[in-house]
């Protein structure tokens, strides 16, 4: 069983005139209206302006142009990416309402290559979550056993994908919101590198760590959509002037060394570590040379992350007063009460948690002890990181530590659930591109992901490294289509 | 006992940039109420930050002019505060890397001011109380300001004043700000204690805000009262901010140091560094002009100017470029300087007008005129007229002196005005010969009157004399 490009397949489909722009969206459509209650994937939906604007994509097909791939292929955006005239909430009440007047300038991009917008997808509130259960919509749900979790924070994004309600999504990834989810799918999840998408547009949760990708059911679905989507941005001063160099899938990966660092694989699952091994005897077979390596400064990841990540986001949210935009208490007795009440009532516990959080590791006399402490460790990582790559082309890992768990499976204890994320947050953390890709599935069925992480600004490399085992593996979980036409 | 006043001043000035410092929008004073924003200026979710590198080389020309270091390396921080007129609920400023730092401004008393650091930051907006109801105005949301950071090195208030003027004229003279303090482009906060003469430091307090120098030094004056009372009668000064009361003529307590914010500054993670190379440093430094102390010691030691005019003139810089070309090739520039400081100054009614000094004749027209006066070709009543005549409608002086005028009287002429000069006043022609020497002006100026002006007073004397000794 091969595995085939779906935005290809459709682009075909489109080229060939075997179905139009304006058919397939009405497909989506109603196969969202069908499936979208039971799984959560979308809070919100834009079919109208979709329509429209496949029918505009149709006018150009029909003039026999040569045209993008994504060209008239209906998608979906998390719902943290601004949107002129559309709804951007972050799935919080506090933006309840708040309609935004500018593109992001991803959004911006791909329209110039034809997308076609569905709506907006399911995310743990803030971006702050790993299984779109802090939303404050309802739980996005995961498309192989919904009553289990799709992951988080992109949560609606990877159902939607896994589901085909969307051909392909967009989600981002602060400590690995995308490759997260996308492994719990059994879908691929992209972070480029950080500074490779622009920010522009897409609401700050930590802004030195959010990175926007795909969320795409192939590796070649997500370099196309990597592809339309990469490359500098005069607004965001974060972004990288360096040229993008093309992605070229082809070709074999012969004598490539990937790192295999025991401290991720000793916290798994036997099931997770099965496959993980396994994917280890595919490249072995395809010609890559892999060992095991040590990065002692991986137990720092999860302390390092949450700090930053915290102290930025305490900043990135104090904007939310109630003043401007937004949700707004009704009762309240002055400013300080409203802005107060405002926030009380507008933001979740979990939010509302980090930002506390923020706000003291950043305040005086225990900012030296936290917050520049871990901006100092951040270094250090970065520098172990730097080591691995002069004599590795990549990292592998496993995506999560478990498989996608059941709703409502919240821990007592929040740290536990940030443990999550211990495989991911270093990608954020060093600023790496990582991709998740399905590598086989646990004894229920459900999907288990593996992480392969490259140096900075080898996001090409990367997707070729991917891909090859994707290749090569094949078909490696259920694949779920609820899309009919 | 006497007390020793200390202050130190936080001086706030906006750029006069074209565009705010982190986005497109105008930096233009007024307009109506938020319509002078975009995402970025007013904070929505999702957009960044674009350092305007013109701000950037503003400052480090204000650091430049005020003999500071310039950072090769600096960065923008995040000030975190709430507040309505703050959109993003921080401010972009900077904190432990600032842009400039330890420059100094010498005053006129002897004492060098010396200056901690320079740095950019963002302008909030404005709360508007109308109607009931409280409005904010994001329109000077995003200007760019820099703060100005001194020393606690002033002893007197008049000190604080010449500082503040001082670092008004340079800021205006580099072309970085306009430092207009009634729009608020200058601002500052005042920092003040008292102590013993060579003892430690007293508790400070903070005035903040002052937008005018006459209730600045009003307020530092107050202040120091208030602080000496406290301290002569046992008491203790609190550490707090307060606020000028000009209605009340004093100043008031605002918050103490108990509800002092805590800021949180972190680096701003959606900028990057700011790194200043040396050829760019270079380039800056070329575009400063001489200032203003500088050239008053050039023209007072080099052009023997008086003091008082040697300041006037070097003040306005359209001024004193204007006096320095037409200075070449001239005797004495003195001439030169009476003329400007007699007339020119005379075209310009307001301080505004002197600063911006569009003088209606280039500088060469001045020159060629005051060589003919130092030729003897006219003398000094000839030239100013010719000069106002010039200013009125920006010709040289061609257009008003004729051949005629400009040839002068020969020596024949001239004796024979001498000669009747002195047939017609018999009576002063003889108390001159008898030795009242002042007597002969008389003569002087009927020869002058006869040749109605066009005569060179000293060469008529001398042609009076020798007749009247023949
Ligand atoms: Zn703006």
């Amino acid at each position: 069983m091969s595995v085939s490009s779906r935005i290809r397949g459709l682009h075909e489909l489109l080229a060939a005139k075997k179905i139009s722009a304006a058919e397939l969206t009405k497909a989506y459509r109603s196969a969202i209206e069908k499936h979208n209650e039971a799984l959560g994937a979308y809070v919100s939906t834009s079919f109208e302006t979709a329509e429209k604007a496949a029918e505009q994509a149709d006018k150009r097909i029909a003039q026999g142009d040569e045209l993008p791939l994504l060209w008239g292929i209906p998608m979906a955006l998390k719902d943290n990416i601004s949107t002129t005239g559309l709804s951007t909430t972050c799935c919080s009440k506090i933006l309840s309402g708040y309609t935004p007047i500018y593109d992001a300038t991803l959004w911006e991009r791909l329209k110039a290559q034809g997308a076609v917008l569905l709506g907006k997808t399911n995310m743990d509130e803030f971006a702050m979550g790993s299984s779109t259960e802090t939303s404050c919509y309802f739980p996005a749900r995961n498309p192989h056993d919904p009553t289990r979790v799709a992951g988080g924070s992109s949560g609606g994004s990877a159902s939607s994908v896994a589901a085909n309600l969307a051909a392909y999504s967009i989600g981002s990834d602060t400590g690995g919101s995308i490759r997260q989810p996308a492994s719990f799918c059994g879908i691929v999840g992209f972070k480029p590198t950080y500074g490779r998408v622009s920010r522009y547009g897409l609401i700050a949760y930590a802004s030195s760590l959010d990175q926007m990708g795909p969320l795409a059911p192939t590796v070649e679905d997500a370099a196309i959509i990597y592809s339309a989507i990469a490359g500098y941005d005069p607004k965001d001063s974060t972004s990288s002037q360096l040229p993008v160099s093309p992605v070229d899938l082809s070709g074999d990966i012969r004598g490539l060394k990937i790192a295999l660092p025991q401290e991720y694989i000793s916290g798994v699952g036997e099931e997770a570590k099965a496959a993980i091994l396994a994917a280890v005897k595919t490249y072995e077979s395809l010609g890559a040379i892999v060992e095991e390596i040590s990065l002692p400064s991986a137990s720092y990841s999860l302390p390092v992350y949450y700090i930053l990540a915290c102290a930025e986001a305490s900043s990135n949210l104090a904007r939310y007063d109630g003043i401007r935009y937004g949700y707004k208490a009704e009762q309240y007795t002055d400013l300080d009460d409203m802005v107060c009440k405002t926030r009380t009532q507008g933001f979740g516990k979990e939010v509302q948690r980090r930002i506390l959080l923020g706000n003291y590791v950043l305040s005086a006399g225990y900012y030296d002890a936290y917050y520049k402490k871990a901006q100092n460790l951040r270094r250090v990582i970065i520098r172990d990181i730097e080591n691995i790559f002069e004599k590795y082309d990549a990292i592998l890992t496993p995506t999560v530590p478990s498989t996608a768990f059941e709703l409502g499976f919240a821990p007592s204890d929040p740290v536990e659930t940030y443990l999550t994320d211990i495989c991911t947050v270093t990608a954020n953390i060093a600023g790496l591109p990582g991709i998740s890709l399905p590598c086989g599935t646990d004894s229920k069925g459900l999907p288990i992901g593996m992480q392969l992480m490259a140096k900075r600004f080898e996001d090409s490399r990367l997707l070729k490294i991917a891909h090859a085992y994707e290749q090569a593996a094949g078909e490696v979980c259920k694949k779920i289509d609820l899309l009919n036409f | 006992m006497k007390y020793e006043l200390v202050v130190g001043l936080e001086t706030h000035a906006e750029l006069s940039t074209k565009s705010k410092i982190f986005c497109g929008c105008t930096t233009q004073f007024g307009g109506e109420p938020n319509t002078h924003c975009c995402p970025v200026c007013i904070g929505l979710p999702g957009a960044l930050p674009k350092l305007n590198e013109k701000v950037v080389d503003y400052a480090i020309m204000a650091g430049l002019a005020t003999n500071c270091t310039i950072s090769p390396l600096s960065r923008m921080d995040r000030k975190n505060y709430v507040y309505p007129d703050l959109p993003k609920a921080y401010q972009i400023s900077q904190y432990d890397l600032p842009l400039c730092r330890d420059g100094h401004i010498k005053l006129s008393t002897g004492n060098t001011i010396r200056i901690n650091r320079i740095h950019i930051e963002e302008d909030a907006g404005k709360l508007v109380h109308e109607r009931g109801t409280t409005y904010v105005d994001y329109n000077r949301g995003g200007v760019p300001l820099i703060e100005i950071v001194s020393e606690p090195d002033f002893r007197s208030a008049d000190e604080a004043r010449e500082y503040m003027e001082k670092l008004a004229l340079i800021l205006k003279y580099i072309g970085v700000s306009d430092c207009k303090m009634q729009e608020g482009s200058l601002r500052c906060d005042v920092n003040i204690s008292v102590r013993k003469p060579g003892g430690p430091f007293g508790t400070r307090t903070e005035i903040k805000n002052m937008n005018s120098l006459a209730f600045m030094v009003k307020a530092i004056e107050y202040e120091y009262e208030r602080q000496v009372d406290i301290l002569e009668s046992g008491g203790k000064i609190i550490q707090e901010t307060r606020r000028w009361n000009e209605e009340d003529k004093c100043t008031e307590s605002m918050r103490s140091k108990e509800d002092a914010h805590d800021y949180r500054y972190f680096p701003e993670p959606d900028l990057v560094n700011i790194v200043i190379t040396p050829e760019h440093l270079e380039r800056l430094k070329n575009t400063i002009p001489e200032l203003p102390d500088s050239r008053v010691e050039r023209y007072t030691q080099q052009w023997d100017l008086p003091p008082a005019d040697a300041a006037l003139i070097a003040r306005y810089k359209p001024i004193a470029e204007f006096f320095e070309a037409a200075v070449q090739g001239i005797q004495k520039p003195r001439t030169v300087s009476n003329f400007i400081v007699g007339q020119i100054f005379g075209l310009f009614a307001t301080e505004e007008e002197r600063a911006e000094a569009h003088i209606p004749i280039p500088p060469q027209y001045l020159s060629e005129l005051v060589k003919l006066l130092e030729g003897g070709k006219i003398n000094s009543n000839q030239a100013k007229d010719t000069l106002k005549k010039m200013l009125d409608t920006g010709k040289p002086h061609t257009e008003f002196l004729s051949e005629a005028d400009l040839a002068g009287l020969d020596t024949h002429a001239l004796e024979a005005m001498a000669r009747q000069a002195i047939e017609q006043n018999p009576k002063i022609s003889a108390d001159v010969r008898s030795g009242n020497d002042k007597a002969i002006n008389a003569l002087i100026g009927s020869v002058m009157k006869q040749a109605k002006g066009k005569a060179n007073p000293k060469e008529a004397e001398a042609i009076l004399r020798k007749l009247l000794s023949e």
